[in-house]
């Protein structure tokens, strides 16, 4: 366990953004988001970011070859950004679990090589949450905010920052850090227990899912409930977008005029034309693409991933959903305990 | 503004088929003369120009954009010219308020018989642009080279 | 305020006049209310909620449900009560489908603005007359519910109801002072520079999740321009600084004379950009260029931009309308 007087941080920062590129949540014109570190950049307010730190390792665009037709030949550029090392600091324990599930999804063969190399690249510092916000329920996926996880777990406990390494990455991240002391947990201890105090208050703590997974796929997938669930839903794609553990995209081609550029960018099963096929859409109406959305995370992915859900409990879509019906809401009226 | 003797701007001329095409063609006949880089794109009026075509066309790489029509009460379909200048008023409006430079676009009113006239307007458009210079403010990186 | 809507809902679906009420729906807090249609009384006295935080406008909404059969009812704040006017000059909804009960409003709440006073955890929100009682888990605190309210509610426009079959409360008059060209002023009077700065910093915040397009009353389009993968227009890309102008720019242009300032647009944005700025923008210069006109506010003037006078200003007004240059 390592230590720092939080006056001190900035100094942590500069150190950290001395040998590779510093990202922490900071507030971008009132709303919270991953900024590059730069001289005097101050950590934000708010417990979590807009969008999650999967934006680091999965970008909303990116770019993924260029090519030139002339004639019967296709002349292919590598336009793909090599990426570099960089260190995100502040992350929070359900994106730190976010993180886990997108492996599942961009690792398994053939691996997604700009992902990798964008995990390979990354150090993950995390923070417990000191204090949590009603809309949080990751302690229902197993998540405990007092162990944040990531490759070094922090904890901010009276005036100093908490460094524990859990990984090779995270030791070698520490050991460039001259500033920490060693200390003992006694004090990280004390602040886990203060967390786990507000966690027993936390309103969605007891959400229960049970009955959500593959056994029940045709029960979940016909039932009536689903009409008046999305009933009111815009089909916008705010809840995918802010998501940390969304994961689809779809691949376009741009026309430059010179050329052609092959970007892939995120893509929300709640929009009209996702996985557009030939025969046109297979989810006509928004009650299909809301109930794709709400099935994928509840029951398609923990029946493929032995029972590990596609959700963390990030409360973002909760916050964010502009008329408020989120994967909560869905979950209690489909579930067991339904009123 | 730094004057670059060297920039040749692309300038982009929306021209309604039935009088400012005539005017530029006119101006062709009678031999005057206007830069080459001012690209005409034909319309069949200038009510046809939806604000994207301006957008796209900066994206594109233009550095200037400027449509042509009929004075307004010559309009070929009667009306579209007097619904052009209102959208185009506000769009450039627009532009302007979010910090795009206002001089980059311009609406102009060349009838058939105007030859003198279109290439006057666009000599002096050119001019304008040039001492812009680049368009950065609305550019899309991926259509430079 | 609540009871009585309750009532009328009640009243409406038990005498026959509708069979179905479109209301908010309580959520897992207080505060959390989804747009939803009711069918029985039980529904009713269980889920239906009306609060400071009721601030979903319906009218949209009616566009589809006036085209199922039988007749519903919808409670509308007198801002609602001008997209729906907007919609019926449009010919987007059919009157005879929808029993409108207006209400009264003396401004919704804005959930973010507790948050940004400093309550983490909200737990409950109370209204007690002009202060909010608010209650944490970390502790209880107050806050004056003008400090609450929704950026659209400070600069309300009017609190009349323009169109109603029935009212509950007393509704208001046309604010003639209201504040909501000030920002739009303050930006006008910036060098390019600094607007250009301005924007850039709201508008590369935008993730095009096409929230503001998707709840606007005034974009009804069967299908969106932006939805058109011909368009070539990368729809959900954030690809770049163009993109993002194209898209708000574009968006902003498709509803102008048509947009009756209802504030939606900012109140969904995810990332919280002032999108009203840009539609007020429009409005403002309408009004300055020809002419005071308020969409939505009566069923006959037509909107700006599919009307014409011989002696409109010509398009150079904008530039000899003065200001620093780029």
């Amino acid at each position: 366990m390592k230590k720092l007087n939080r006056s001190r941080i900035q100094e942590l920062f500069a150190a950290i953004a001395a040998g590779q590129r510093l990202y922490i949540p900071a507030d971008n014109k009132g709303q919270a988001q991953f900024l590059p570190w730069v001289e005097g950049l101050e950590m934000t307010g708010a417990l979590n970011t807009v969008r999650s730190a999967k934006d680091l390792f999965f970008p909303q665009t990116e770019e993924l070859i260029g090519f030139q037709v002339k004639g019967r030949e296709i002349q292919l550029q590598e336009i793909r950004d090599p990426g570099e090392p960089f260190v995100v600091f502040g992350v929070r324990a359900c994106d730190a679990a976010s993180f886990a599930i997108l492996d599942q999804v961009f690792l398994s063969e053939p691996a997604d090589t700009f992902y990798e190399a964008r995990r390979n690249h990354g150090t993950v510092v995390t923070l417990a949450c000191g204090r949590p916000e009603e809309t949080c329920f990751c302690t229902v996926f197993g998540i405990d905010p007092a162990v944040p996880g990531g490759d070094v777990s922090g904890w901010f406990a009276g005036e100093a920052l908490y460094l524990q390494a859990a990984t090779e990455k995270g030791e070698a991240l520490l050991a460039s850090l001259p500033m920490l002391e060693d200390a003992d947990d006694a004090a990280v201890q004390a602040e886990q227990e203060k967390i786990r105090t507000v966690l027993e208050k936390l309103p969605l703590k007891d959400l229960n899912l049970t009955g959500f997974d593959g056994e029940h796929l045709m029960e979940k997938f016909n039932s009536p409930a689903w009409a008046s669930l999305s009933e009111s839903c815009l089909g916008c794609g705010t809840c995918t977008f802010v998501c940390p553990t969304c994961q689809c995209y779809d691949i376009r081609d741009f026309d430059t005029g010179h050329g052609v550029r092959r970007f892939r960018c995120w893509d929300s099963c709640m929009y009209s034309d996702f996985t557009m096929m030939a025969h046109g859409t297979n989810r006509p109406t928004q009650l299909e693409r809301f109930r794709q959305r709400f099935m994928h995370k509840l029951v398609y992915f923990p029946a493929d991933h032995e029972g590990v859900y596609g959700c963390v409990g990030c409360g973002r879509c909760l916050t964010r959903c502009p008329i408020s019906m989120n994967i909560v809401k869905v979950a209690k009226t489909l579930g067991e305990g339904a009123k | 503004m730094q004057v670059n003797s060297e920039f040749k701007p692309t300038i982009v001329a929306f021209c309604c088929n039935w009088c400012s095409y005539a005017g530029a063609d006119l101006s062709g006949t009678n031999r005057l003369t206007y830069p080459a880089n001012v690209k005409i794109i034909r319309v069949p009026c200038s009510c046809r120009v939806n604000p994207m075509f301006i957008l796209r066309a900066f994206q594109r790489g233009a550095d200037g954009v400027i449509l042509c029509g009929c004075h307004p009460g010559d309009c070929h379909y009667t009306t579209g010219n007097y619904f052009t200048r209102r959208r185009m008023t506000l769009l450039f409006s627009m532009l302007d308020y979010l910090g795009i430079e206002k001089e980059r676009t311009r609406v102009e009113w060349v009838s058939a018989a105007e030859g003198a006239k279109f290439a006057a307007t666009m000599n002096e458009f050119v001019e304008t642009v040039t001492r812009l210079g680049e368009n950065k403010r609305l550019e899309d990186l991926r259509c430079k080279n | 305020m609540q009871e009585l809507i309750r009532q009328k809902a009640i009243e409406l679906l038990e005498n026959g006049t509708v069979d179905r009420v479109l209301g908010w729906k309580a959520g897992e807090f207080f505060y959390d209310l989804t747009p939803a249609v009711f069918r029985t009384r039980e529904e009713i006295e269980r889920d239906f909620v009306y609060s400071v935080f009721s601030g979903a406008n319906f009218s949209k909404y009616l566009v589809q449900e006036s085209r199922r059969e039988g007749k519903i009812a919808a409670f509308l704040k007198p801002c609602d009560t001008y997209s729906f006017n907007q919609l019926l000059k449009e010919h987007r909804i059919w009157r005879d489908r929808v029993h409108v009960v207006g209400i009264a409003c003396d401004g919704m709440c804005d959930i973010d603005k507790i948050r940004a006073a400093g309550a983490r955890g909200i737990t409950a929100v109370e209204r007690d007359g002009d202060t909010l009682k608010i209650e944490t888990l970390y502790g209880p605190m107050t806050m004056p519910k003008a400090d609450a309210e929704a950026e659209r509610c400070i600069s309300c426009k009017s609190r009349k109801l323009v169109v109603y079959d029935e009212k509950i409360g007393e509704d208001g008059d046309v604010i003639a002072d209201s504040p909501r060209f000030d920002m739009v002023a303050k930006l006008e009077a910036m060098t390019p520079d600094e607007r250009f700065a301005f924007w850039r910093g709201e508008l590369s915040k935008c993730i095009r999740c096409n929230a503001c397009r998707d709840v606007c009353p005034a974009c009804t389009c069967e299908k969106c321009v932006f939805d058109n993968p011909k368009s070539g227009i990368a729809q959900k890309a954030a690809a770049n600084s163009f993109e993002e102008n194209m898209y708000h720019i574009i968006r902003a242009f498709h509803v102008a004379s048509r947009c009756t300032d209802c504030g939606e647009c900012t109140r969904v944005c995810p990332q919280n950009i002032p999108l009203h700025l840009l539609n007020r923008k429009f409005i403002k210069d309408i009004n300055a260029l020809y002419g005071d006109y308020q969409a939505g506010a009566d069923l006959e003037t037509r909107p700006a931009l599919l009307d014409f006078q011989k002696d409109d200003c010509e398009p150079s007004v904008v530039y000899e309308r003065g200001g620093e240059q780029a």
